[in-house]
């Protein structure tokens, strides 16, 4: 654990050189070598772009609206996505009667569900949920099941042979708990799909706020820098929601795989 | 009281090609209560198949089994299963894996634990209370897993060769451990296994089997006292009669 720790030090600095780096080079090449904003912004001209948003407050409004859009369509595509990966994995009759559907509806691009969510939900939050919880959907079934359909025999038989006999009691008890890293790496690649297609679910126009919305907005202004600073806000979120399963859930949550080959 | 009587006991299994394979064919023996009974035999004999039905996990084609004149008919909180392979819950420490029957069976908090911890001290592992099974070695694992079966408190104990998978110094001592637990919890225990030496240091009696179809070749009386020593003429000599009886009349025809 320690050399590992160590070890993880060293990265940490090699990186922080890396980025540092890289804003050097991107500053030469835009304000030294391009010297045209409209095609690549120095980070200097983000940064001062970030700041002249930062002090509107908007991007407070826009984050939050986004985060609502996510919320929408994640929460729902767990409370879909979950029981329908459970009754997959645990029956066989059920897998047979949905799997060819699933196989069928998910090679769609989330984005060809746009036009339909304008026409169910009009231009809501709703519409912008929907678009995320068609990509997000997927991958939760998708692992939910194979998690399910995966858990070792012996556990359900050691686990009847202990009174745990009761077909809700096994999925409880049993078969939920062996499954839950595969449940929860397939909430994690949904929550990367998910913000993926959080900018195309904010193209058409459902808020004023929100920051693909945003992205789009400054885009239309030819303000780039502004657009540059969507972006990074963008993938630092993107980056946060995988540091809380990196960090938090795989250590909290799952904290009997340590040692386990994982 | 655990007095396991099978009588007229046939399982087969239906092969793809239509035909039946006779996995058992008509076993009849009994259990008494308290004994230690080691099942002999070569992999592929049914030994598997047999604690299984036992355990009441499959259902056989025909025959009974019955435990103090009840049939078995599915699996009961008065038989505890020790698995070959590892089975412990990995998502629960020690002391949870072992207390896990006695949730399941509405045993409240409080008192699960004190039951749990008994048995956790019955196989010396109270240091390693809330380790996960990852921590734990192969034997400490097979040894919490005793301890779960027992947490119960079955009449009878099944085990399907529970030391298969470890180093010939942990299962020696793993045995003389079992015995020392089957002596002051009396329980029966059916052991199932391939090792003449593990049947001939545990058992009152062997039951061998022959392979394909497993029947019962012999049933054998081990009247060594106990503590018994693997290294003693005496010893040897009741290994060198099973071995002999194996050889000659209990290998594949």
């Amino acid at each position: 654990m320690g050399r590992r720790a160590e070890n993880k030090g060293k990265d940490w600095r090699l990186g922080a050189a890396a980025i540092l780096l890289a804003l050097v080079l991107w500053e030469v090449i835009a304000a030294v070598i391009i010297r045209y904003p409209f095609i690549l912004p120095a980070p200097t001209d983000v940064f001062a772009a970030f700041a002249s948003l930062l002090q509107t407050g908007d991007i407070f409004l826009d984050l939050e609206t986004s985060l609502i859009h996510f919320a929408i369509g994640l929460g729902l595509a767990l409370l879909v996505g979950i029981p329908i990966g459970i009754m997959m994995g645990w029956s066989r009759r059920t897998e047979s009667l949905i799997d060819p559907l699933i196989e069928l509806l998910r090679p769609i691009p989330p984005l060809a569900w746009i036009p339909f969510a304008i026409i169910w939900f009009g231009l809501t939050a709703f519409s912008a949920g929907f678009i995320i919880f068609a990509g997000a959907v997927f991958p939760i079934i998708i692992n939910t099941y194979s998690g399910f359909r995966g858990v070792p025999r012996v556990f359900v038989e050691a686990g009847k042979m202990l009174g745990c006999t009761r077909e809700r009691d096994l999925i409880r008890y049993i078969a939920l708990p062996a499954a839950l890293p595969s449940v929860v790496s397939g909430i994690r690649i949904a929550t990367g799909v998910g913000w993926m297609c959080l900018v195309a679910a904010e193209l058409f126009g459902v808020s004023n706020y929100g920051l693909g919305q945003k992205l789009w907005f400054y885009y239309s202004l030819h303000q780039m820098d502004s657009v540059v600073v969507y972006m990074i806000l963008l993938g630092m979120i993107g980056l946060a929601f995988d540091m809380v399963f990196r960090y938090y859930v795989d250590r909290h949550f799952l904290k009997w795989r340590t040692g386990e080959v994982v | 009281m655990g007095n396991l009587v099978i009588r007229d006991l046939n399982q087969s299994f239906r092969r793809d090609d239509g035909s039946n394979l006779i996995v058992l064919d008509n076993l009849n023996f009994d259990v008494k209560d308290k004994e230690f009974v080691c099942i002999l035999g070569s992999s592929g004999c049914g030994k598997t198949t047999l604690l299984r039905l036992i355990a009441g996990l499959d259902t056989a084609q025909s025959g009974s089994i019955n435990l103090d004149g009840e049939e078995i008919q599915g699996p009961s909180p008065k038989v505890g299963f020790v698995f070959q392979e590892y089975s412990l819950f990995p998502w629960r420490n020690v002391i949870d894996n072992i207390a896990f029957g006695l949730e399941m069976n509405g045993i409240v908090r409080e008192e699960r634990y004190r039951i749990a911890e008994h048995y956790l001290d019955l196989v010396n592992l109270s240091q390693f209370r809330d380790s996960y099974p990852s921590e734990l070695s192969g034997g400490m694992r097979q040894r919490v897993a005793v301890a779960r079966a027992l947490a119960l408190d079955p009449v009878l104990l099944l085990m399907d060769e529970p030391f298969g998978a470890l180093d010939a110094q942990t299962r020696n001592m793993l045995q003389q451990e079992i015995l020392g637990i089957w002596q002051k919890t009396k329980k029966t225990v059916v052991f199932i296994t391939h090792s003449v030496d593990e049947a001939v240091y545990l058992s009152d009696r062997i039951i061998v089997l022959t392979p394909r179809p497993g029947r019962i070749c012999k049933i054998f009386p081990v009247e060594l006292p106990r503590p018994r020593d693997r290294t003693s003429v005496e010893f040897a000599q009741v290994r060198r009669e099973v071995l002999n009886l194996i050889n000659q009349n209990c290998s594949i025809q």
